[in-house]
């Protein structure tokens, strides 16, 4: 198991008084997908919003312990800097509404005034779309406004924006928790695609997904890393009894 | 239930329907009222003259409202200029932190100026800036007038942002791009149709108000474009020429009411316009 992209290491994070994140440790490895599930509130979503310190916009966060991104400490790089190396998609889809497709995908250049050749920018936008699957519906209205789109579409495009900066990483925060059941299935096969280009960490309530879609598979409860390994072996013969219990219903 | 206390139920709910219908009736009249008044007194005297040419001398027939029109918009443009940055920046920071202690104390002092009579921040603006300066002046009106626009401006600034969903902020963070840029980038265009329509109602608001004026920009019968001597203004005009003894002057006056009704009606109706045509969906 070499080739991390991601180590977590004896993480804490908490808003305000309380962990919500309780001593974690835990790798991601390159190009695989790696599932975070557990209950509402289990504390998963925050530890994916560490992973590109998007947690720091709450005022009262703090945290304990290291992230490291391909061996860099995330907490001794600049937010903002770091943010262009880690892609992330949200719950809901969340395309800039007064940009065209187009502009959306190269949204993370134009809006960071990064200079691109019309060459380029064509270029990255094609590839970028095609990689989110997502070329084939829009290539004859690529300046359409984004959000004339299907919500299934809309998160496509997302994740083609995300695609276009290129991240070491990419977060997917439950990201067909807003969709329709056929979008999902297109979303969740697109996701298994991608782990070509780039590793992949899934936040998800949907214990299914991770089973489909995940090569590993991570547990977290209460802000505790219960369980971690390959997907099969969580899914069939789970170590810990509380995985059990929540992967046949017990709770969550 | 019995019939009778059926019947009764729906015959209140009938009168209650009816009755919110008559009072949104009722509520129109004063308007067509008031444009009907002012339509059948100002149109005769309105003619090319009237907009280009300068007032008559005292005494004389004719005379147009040239110095005024221009003085307003001078007065109009002043006061943007000063309440249009200010408002936005601090509309956008009272959307972005509301929970510090700051921006309590701004809403107060917004709502406060907003409560305050227009003559009393005409007189305010005199003891800032024309004491001082020894001379009523342009700009004197356009800072008063700015101190009105300011808490409409703010206010509305700050419900678009607020309306605005957290995750495109997020969307545009999670892309690296730093927080004063998505602000400009993102935020502010998004909600850039209802900002829009917010600076408009706020210039219809202080197009028609004379109290501010009396002290500050003062009147003045010459046309003049300087921003620190005193200027003429439509409303402080209708005041002096309604309040004199000549029916020429009281027809002029007629004819200024009916302009500067039918400015802060259009203004008014382009600001809807503008909400609703470029509207952004989210």
């Amino acid at each position: 198991m070499e080739n991390k992209v991601l180590e977590i290491k004896n993480f804490y994070a908490s808003y305000g008084e309380e962990d919500i994140i309780k001593n974690i440790n835990l790798n991601i490895y390159n190009k695989k997908i790696t599932a975070m599930m557990g209950p509402s509130g289990c504390g998963k979503s925050t530890l994916m919003r560490c992973v590109n310190r998007m947690h720091e916009l709450n005022p009262n966060a703090s945290h304990k312990g290291n992230i490291f991104l391909n061996s860099n400490n995330i907490f001794k790089i600049n937010a903002i800097l770091l943010r262009r190396k880690v892609g992330m998609v949200f719950q809901k889809p969340n395309p800039f509404p007064t940009m065209s497709i187009y502009d959306n995908v190269i949204a993370g250049y134009k809006l960071n005034g990064i200079k691109k050749s019309k060459e380029e920018k064509d270029y990255l936008v094609e590839e970028s779309l095609k990689n989110a699957a997502l070329w084939e519906e829009v290539k004859n209205a690529l300046h359409k406004k984004g959000t004339f789109l299907s919500g299934g579409q809309q998160q496509r495009l997302c994740i083609a924006r995300a695609l276009a900066m290129k991240p070491e990483i990419l977060l997917l925060d439950e990201p067909t928790s807003a969709l329709d059941p056929n979008s999902t299935a297109f979303i969740e096969e697109l996701i298994v695609n991608l782990k070509k280009t780039v590793s992949i960490l899934l936040v998800t309530h949907n214990i299914a997904q991770a089973a489909r879609v995940s090569d590993y598979t991570a547990f977290i409860f209460l802000g505790e890393l219960i369980e971690f390994g390959e997907t099969d072996k969580v899914f069939t013969v789970p170590q810990d009894k509380r995985t059990e219990e929540y992967l046949t219903g017990k709770f969550g | 239930m019995t019939d009778y206390q059926f019947n009764k139920r729906i015959l209140l709910d009938k009168i209650f329907k009816y009755l919110l219908i008559l009072m949104a009736t009722i509520i129109l009249i004063p308007l067509f009222l008031i444009l009907y008044f002012l339509f059948s007194k100002g149109i005769q005297a309105l003619n090319w003259n009237f907009f280009y040419k300068m007032p008559a001398a005292m005494g004389d027939l004719g005379g147009g409202i040239a110095n005024a029109i221009v003085g307003t918009i001078i007065l109009i443009l002043t006061a943007s200029i000063i309440a249009i940055p200010i408002g936005i920046l601090v509309g956008i920071f009272l959307a972005e932190y509301k929970d510090l202690k700051l921006s309590y104390w701004v809403k107060i002092s917004c709502e406060i100026l907003q409560g305050t009579p227009s003559i009393v921040i005409g007189i305010v603006a005199w003891s800032w800036i024309v004491k001082p300066m020894g001379i009523f002046s342009a700009f004197s009106g356009g800072i008063a007038l700015a101190l009105m626009m300011l808490p409409i401006i703010i206010r509305s600034v700050e419900e678009t942002i607020k309306l605005i969903p957290l995750n495109l902020k997020e969307a545009s963070l999670s892309l690296g791009v730093p927080y004063y840029k998505t602000i400009l980038k993102v935020i502010l265009p998004t909600g850039l149709s209802s900002i829009i329509s917010g600076i408009l109602l706020s210039i219809s608001r202080i197009a028609g108000e004379t109290a501010p004026l009396i002290f500050t920009a003062s009147g003045n019968p010459f046309m003049s474009t300087n921003l620190f001597r005193p200027i003429e203004s439509m409303p402080l005009l209708i005041f002096r020429y309604a309040s004199s003894p000549f029916p020429n002057l009281h027809n002029i006056a007629w004819g200024a009411s009916f302009s500067l009704v039918m400015f802060i009606l259009i203004l008014n109706l382009i600001s809807k316009g503008v909400s609703k045509k470029w509207k952004i969906k989210y």
